[in-house]
């Protein structure tokens, strides 16, 4: 992990480059997430400086909406959708297999690092469902368990 | 001549191999020797057959689907490139039934441009309805909307040209136009298809959008469960700018217009639009109490419009072929098309856009198919999280706001999620106020501790308590949610709830766990 003098420094060059926008917070977190992985600590004074805001204001919304992460996630992160749809072609019983082997529950981190599991709500393939995205862009419909099972093989290998 | 080949590039076919599919033809194409190229175009609609491969032959597009990688060799031995017989031909991709019968005006180029080529987008019917907006007064346009009775898609139904008139009205030294494209509701993937499958015309809806408003800044709020559909609407945008359909003087007209891009962060509730605006400010996603309305103070303190993608992505076609010819379709006050959203347990899932109207039973039954299991259907969840189950009894109900309101139900943003008879419907209720206490802003009461003691109260059903008594605290309790909330979260919450008591009492039991215990 990235010492503090250098979170700070590298939260206030990319705070930078969003500042001309109007309403620049949520920009700026998501390119901070995407820069170390989360939004560190102490990254949140840094951004209140550069916009003018209360530190508690930052933190408003940063704890409000449930994409920012607070901590580092494992080196994959495998969202299973658990929405109606989805529902509707057994989602939730995929779900409990997947986290029986794996032995972690939603928002959890295998041992080794290598996999967290999130819930989402909804991705939009409710016509393939059920479904489920892979590292933020990789999206897989109609998921059962051998598609999980050959995903999980392939990111653990 | 070089045969164009067509690789959906939507989501949804991409969820079902279409990237491998689409590098596996330009492989056999560079193998063979053949002049042929890959065009990566949005879904037809049809995703049970996705990927659906098109050719373009001399007798026009010729579909074959579903292709896995495996049978791509096999067409080209069968020479798909000149229409040839293969188990997975389907033949003319319009002439196949679930196409035929749409009426399709707001998704007339889906599937069938490239959604980033603005000179496909521009030879089939593109910025015709832009250009005809620059030389018209914005009060003319704004009346032009109206009288085309088109209502906002997300799924309040609010009259669009209203709306628009409001903000043409107010006075402010910056207005704005808003899409709200934080499509979270189970169930539907109709803005998501059209910003990947025809981005600009959603680009030209929101540029006339400013004209008649005159507003000169643009945001698409999309969520960030939709990568896809935000990489192609920022490649759209940028496109459009490079041309002149937006920038400090849209098509010479001497007016300004721009659109930025701003991602939501897995919030439902910043999907109900003072939430969204909220957001967009860099705020918590909180509800704002209306009034004022945002047509008066919306975004910034400033006066805005804020509309669905569909409502925006409808606006186009209104513009370029006049309100009288929208208006004609439909039915009652529900007028034009909408683009109807099958999912769930389905056999034929996917996007059907068809005039107000049809029954639930013809969309699900004859349409859809029926179930993807092949078991019977239960229900049917319209409008998503906070739409109502539908048993077949009711499945005469025309698709048309007032007469889903009329089945104490709603159209929503027309998602219609199937259930076949394994569905536990105890269950579905406990969710639907299991998700508001998740999704819930936090910010009026009835949302925020109803929703958990409505999870409380179905567990208790669930273990063994009365039921009699338990259902009348909840049908209390769902009274409490619906008329003292501020939005439709808490406040359309109970429309499942009431609806599984009302239609599916029978599920309302102890589990056979707890039956066994006593």
């Amino acid at each position: 992990m990235a010492a503090a003098s250098d979170i700070k420094e590298r939260t206030a060059a990319i705070a930078a480059e969003y500042t001309h926008l109007e309403g620049p917070l949520m920009p700026i977190l998501h390119a901070v997430q995407h820069s170390f992985g989360y939004v560190p600590e102490e990254s949140v004074q840094v951004i209140a400086n550069a916009i003018n805001i209360a530190r508690a204001e930052v933190h408003g919304t940063l704890t409000f909406y449930p994409d920012f992460r607070r901590e580092p996630a494992g080196k994959h992160v495998l969202k299973l959708c658990r929405a109606e749809a989805c529902q509707s072609l057994g989602a939730d019983q995929i779900a409990a297999d997947i986290k029986a082997n794996l032995g972690i529950d939603f928002h959890e981190t295998t041992a080794d690092g290598v996999l967290t599991l999130e819930p989402i709500f909804c991705l939009g393939l409710c016509s393939c469902a059920p479904a489920a995205i892979l590292d933020e862009s990789r999206v897989i419909g109609r998921i059962d368990a051998d598609k999980v099972a050959a995903l999980v093989a392939e990111v653990t290998a | 001549m070089t045969v164009r080949i067509y690789v959906p590039r939507d989501a949804a076919a991409i969820a079902l191999g279409a990237h491998e599919v689409a590098a596996a033809v330009a492989n056999e194409i560079v193998l063979r020797g053949l002049d042929a190229s890959v065009v990566r175009n949005g879904s037809r609609g049809m995703h049970w057959i996705e990927p659906l491969v098109e050719v373009d032959t001399p007798a026009g597009r010729i579909a074959y689907g579903p292709v896995a990688v495996a049978d791509v060799a096999s067409l080209f031995d069968a020479d798909f490139l000149n229409g040839g017989s293969h188990t997975l031909a389907l033949g003319a991709t319009e002439e196949i039934p679930f196409f035929a019968r749409q009426t399709r005006l707001t998704f007339a180029r889906c599937g069938i441009t490239d959604p980033v080529s603005l000179a496909d987008y521009e030879a089939h019917g593109g910025l015709v309805g832009l250009k005809a907006a620059i030389v018209m007064t914005p009060s003319d346009v704004v009346t032009t909307v109206t009288d085309s009775g088109l209502r906002g898609r997300g799924g309040a139904g609010f009259p669009t040209g209203i709306k628009w008139r409001t903000v043409l009205d107010t006075a402010g030294e910056q207005k704005y136009i808003v899409c709200n494209a934080d499509e979270g509701d189970s169930g539907t993937f109709a803005d998501r298809m059209i910003m990947e499958g025809d981005p600009f015309v959603l680009i030209e809806g929101m540029a006339i959008a400013g004209l008649a408003t005159e507003a000169t800044k643009g945001y698409i709020y999309i969520r960030s469960e939709y990568p896809h559909a935000i990489a192609t609407i920022e490649e759209a945008i940028a496109t459009a700018r490079a041309a002149t359909v937006l920038g400090a003087d849209v098509l010479g007209s001497g007016k300004a217009f721009e659109i930025e891009v701003r991602v939501g962060a897995g919030s439902y509730v910043c999907g109900e639009e003072t939430s969204l605006l909220n957001s967009i400010e860099g705020k918590r996603g909180v509800v704002r109490s209306k009034p004022p309305l945002p047509a008066h103070k919306g975004l910034f303190g400033m006066p805005t419009v804020i509309n669905n993608v569909i409502s925006l992505a409808s606006v186009p076609v209104i513009l370029a072929e006049g309100p009288a010819q929208y208006q004609e379709y439909g039915v009652g006050r529900s007028r034009g098309t909408i683009p109807i959203q099958l999912a769930g347990n389905i056999k034929h899932g996917g996007l059907f856009e068809a005039p107000f109207g049809m029954t639930l039973g013809e969309l699900v039954t004859e349409i859809g198919g029926g179930t993807h299991s092949g078991r019977p259907i239960k229900a049917v969840q319209v409008g998503g999280p906070l739409g109502a189950y539908f048993p077949q009894s009711l499945f005469d109900t025309p698709f048309d706001y007032e007469a889903f309101a009329a089945k104490e139900g709603l159209i929503g943003h027309a998602g219609v999620t199937v259930f076949d008879d394994t569905a536990d419907m105890l269950k579905q209720a406990r969710f639907a106020m299991e998700f508001c206490a998740i999704e819930s802003c936090g910010k009026c009461t009835p949302c925020r501790i109803g929703s958990t003691r409505g999870v409380e109260t179905f567990d208790e059903i669930a273990a063994g308590a009365d039921i009699d008594e338990q259902i009348t605290l909840i049908t209390d309790l769902c009274e409490t949610m619906k008329f003292g909330s501020l939005c439709a979260l808490g406040g359309f919450t109970p429309y499942p709830v009431m609806s599984v008591i009302t239609h599916f009492r029978t599920d309302l039991k102890p589990t056979a766990a707890a039956q066994k215990a006593e």
